[in-house]
């Protein structure tokens, strides 16, 4: 076990947690960074080498690189610990292969980010069906999706620059539907006018995709195979076709990832994290930065790592500038929340015999009937697997309308000697204990 | 085409000694190796990975004897030993 103490720990390496890295170590704090993925830079600053990235992302990264921040990669926070009566925060990490880290601070920027949100429909098990964003981020990894039948289909302006890249990449892209009406789609672009930058990118999205058919108001219903898909069905209001294809890449915009805020005590509102001027949230010590406070894209998270950082390091006065630029890319979001609502359709794709929980195949049939999440978990298993909920969950409340249950710890799947171990380093929450210990 | 020397790594995959790109997932690298049973269900189905970025746990694998980790948060390395769903089934 390595056990350190840092003045900030930053839960997060995407946009939100590098720029509040930066911004606490130019303070003179010694910060340590944990990220579960190979490399920093979150979702959208995936990389496997630096050159690939965009000027702004390499920047950022870059100047990470520069800092004597303490970046722990290939590491899963399992537990969280906030004593109000010492203001002491102690984090436990479990790296991927084996380890313990177990970190103290005074300050903890939660920076976790989002992602993506899945619908349940007849078929979405299937080897074959990723996130779109999921797709990315395989791509980004070094797998290859030359000459494969791509179909896209989901909502949001995440769908543009995936279609673009697997483009780019070879695959043979054969539909994007997007379920947003045309209308809802035209009259956000139109809102956009304040910043042609933005549109401008999103035309070079779609004309590096122009072969292929990019239709709005259309959803896919269901996708077809016996071990892996082949085939995929998709509707508009009129019709409904079918279509081969060996990708299939759906997701739903995204879901703020606010279990370790949940977690620690913070108070969480329409499924974000509330937080301050100061990105500060309710528990004392504990700043919450980027997606997880509201999704709104990378300049925000940008701009909130920045003050968060800032924050934490016990910076009296932020940057007016920040705070203004803040509240005007939060406005451009809300806009955009609106523009891709989820139309009424996609509740009623699962049928009863659709599996809802992946981590322990409950089909909906199985908790139709129940009251609420807590229910649906205690009699059928949904949400106990592996991911926690972290699938299901937002599907059981699109389905159900059913809020999140209680968030316990371990955070992540964790072994009882990572649990043991931070026990008798006295690092564990009570709750872990208890898991070890049963 | 194979990687080159220079950069590429042999991993053990469900006992089949292959060459792999240096610096991909574990996950990128049985998608190329046409894996799509990285684990079975509960209920027995073949699972692959859905969400790309360590939430969904559909891509879990045995790594180097350690079981259940997330193919897409683990880069492999030269001497990896990896076995997913498909080499407890082989006879």
């Amino acid at each position: 076990m390595s056990a350190v103490a840092a003045d900030v720990v930053i839960v997060g390496a995407g946009p939100a947690g590098i720029a509040a890295a930066v911004r606490a170590t130019e303070a003179k704090r010694h910060v340590v960074v944990l990220d579960e993925a190979p490399n920093v830079g979150g979702q959208i600053w995936r990389h496997r080498s630096v050159a690939t990235l965009g000027s702004d992302a390499r920047t950022w990264v870059d100047r990470l690189a520069r800092t004597n921040a303490d970046v722990r990669r290939g590491v899963a926070v399992v537990d969280v610990v906030a004593r109000a009566e010492t203001g002491d925060i102690t984090v436990v990490a479990e790296r991927h292969l084996g380890g313990v880290d177990v970190i103290r601070a005074s300050a903890l920027v939660i920076a976790t980010g989002a992602r993506e949100r899945f619908v349940p429909f007849p078929g979405w098990t299937l080897p074959g069906v990723t996130g779109i964003g999921g797709a990315q981020a395989l791509l980004k990894q070094g797998a290859t999706l030359r000459g494969k039948r791509v179909v896209i289909a989901g909502t949001g302006p995440l769908i543009l620059p995936v279609a673009a890249s697997l483009t780019d990449a070879g695959a043979r892209v054969m539909l994007v539907a997007e379920q947003a009406p045309f209308q809802a789609v035209r009259d956000f672009a139109l809102s956009l006018f304040t910043q042609p930058e933005t549109l401008l990118q999103a035309a070079a999205y779609r004309l590096a995709f122009l072969r292929t058919p990019y239709a709005m108001g259309t959803w896919v219903t269901a996708a077809s195979g016996t071990d892996r898909l082949t085939a995929v069905t998709v509707a508009n209001t009129r019709t409904t076709w079918s279509l081969p294809c060996d990708l299939l890449c759906t997701g739903y915009g995204l879901v703020p990832n606010v279990e370790m805020a949940r977690f620690v005590g913070c108070t969480v509102t329409d499924g974000a994290v509330v937080v301050d001027d100061r990105q500060g949230t309710n528990v004392p010590g504990v700043f919450a930065a980027g997606e997880l406070t509201g999704i709104g894209g990378v300049a925000l998270a940008v701009t909130e790592g920045e003050i968060a950082g800032a924050a934490a390091a016990g910076v009296a006065r932020i940057d007016p500038s920040l705070t203004r630029r803040r509240h005007a890319l939060q406005a451009v979001a809300r806009r955009m929340a609106r523009a891709f609502a989820l139309r009424p359709e996609l509740r009623s794709l699962a049928r009863d015999d659709t599996i809802i929980c992946r981590c322990e195949d409950v089909r909906r049939a199985a908790i139709a009937s129940c009251a609420d999440s807590r229910q649906a978990k205690l009699y059928a298993r949904a949400g106990m697997g592996a991911c926690q909920g972290r699938v299901c969950g937002p599907a059981l409340e699109l389905l159900f309308g059913w809020q999140p249950g209680t968030v316990r710890s371990p955070l992540e799947p964790a072994r009882l000697s990572t649990l043991s171990t931070a026990a008798l380093a006295g690092a564990a929450s009570s709750d872990a204990v208890h898991s070890a210990g049963s | 085409m194979p990687p080159s020397s220079a950069s590429a790594v042999t991993i053990l995959a469900d006992g089949r000694s292959v060459r792999v790109a240096a610096g991909v997932t574990v996950a990128a690298a049985l998608l190329d190796l046409g894996v799509s049973a990285f684990r079975r269900s509960a209920s027995g189905d073949p699972r692959a990975p859905l969400c790309g970025m360590g939430t969904c746990y559909e891509c879990r694998v045995t790594i180097d004897g350690v079981a259940h980790r997330r193919a897409c948060l683990v880069t492999v390395a030269d001497g990896m030993h990896v076995a997913t769903a498909g080499a407890e089934e082989q006879p």
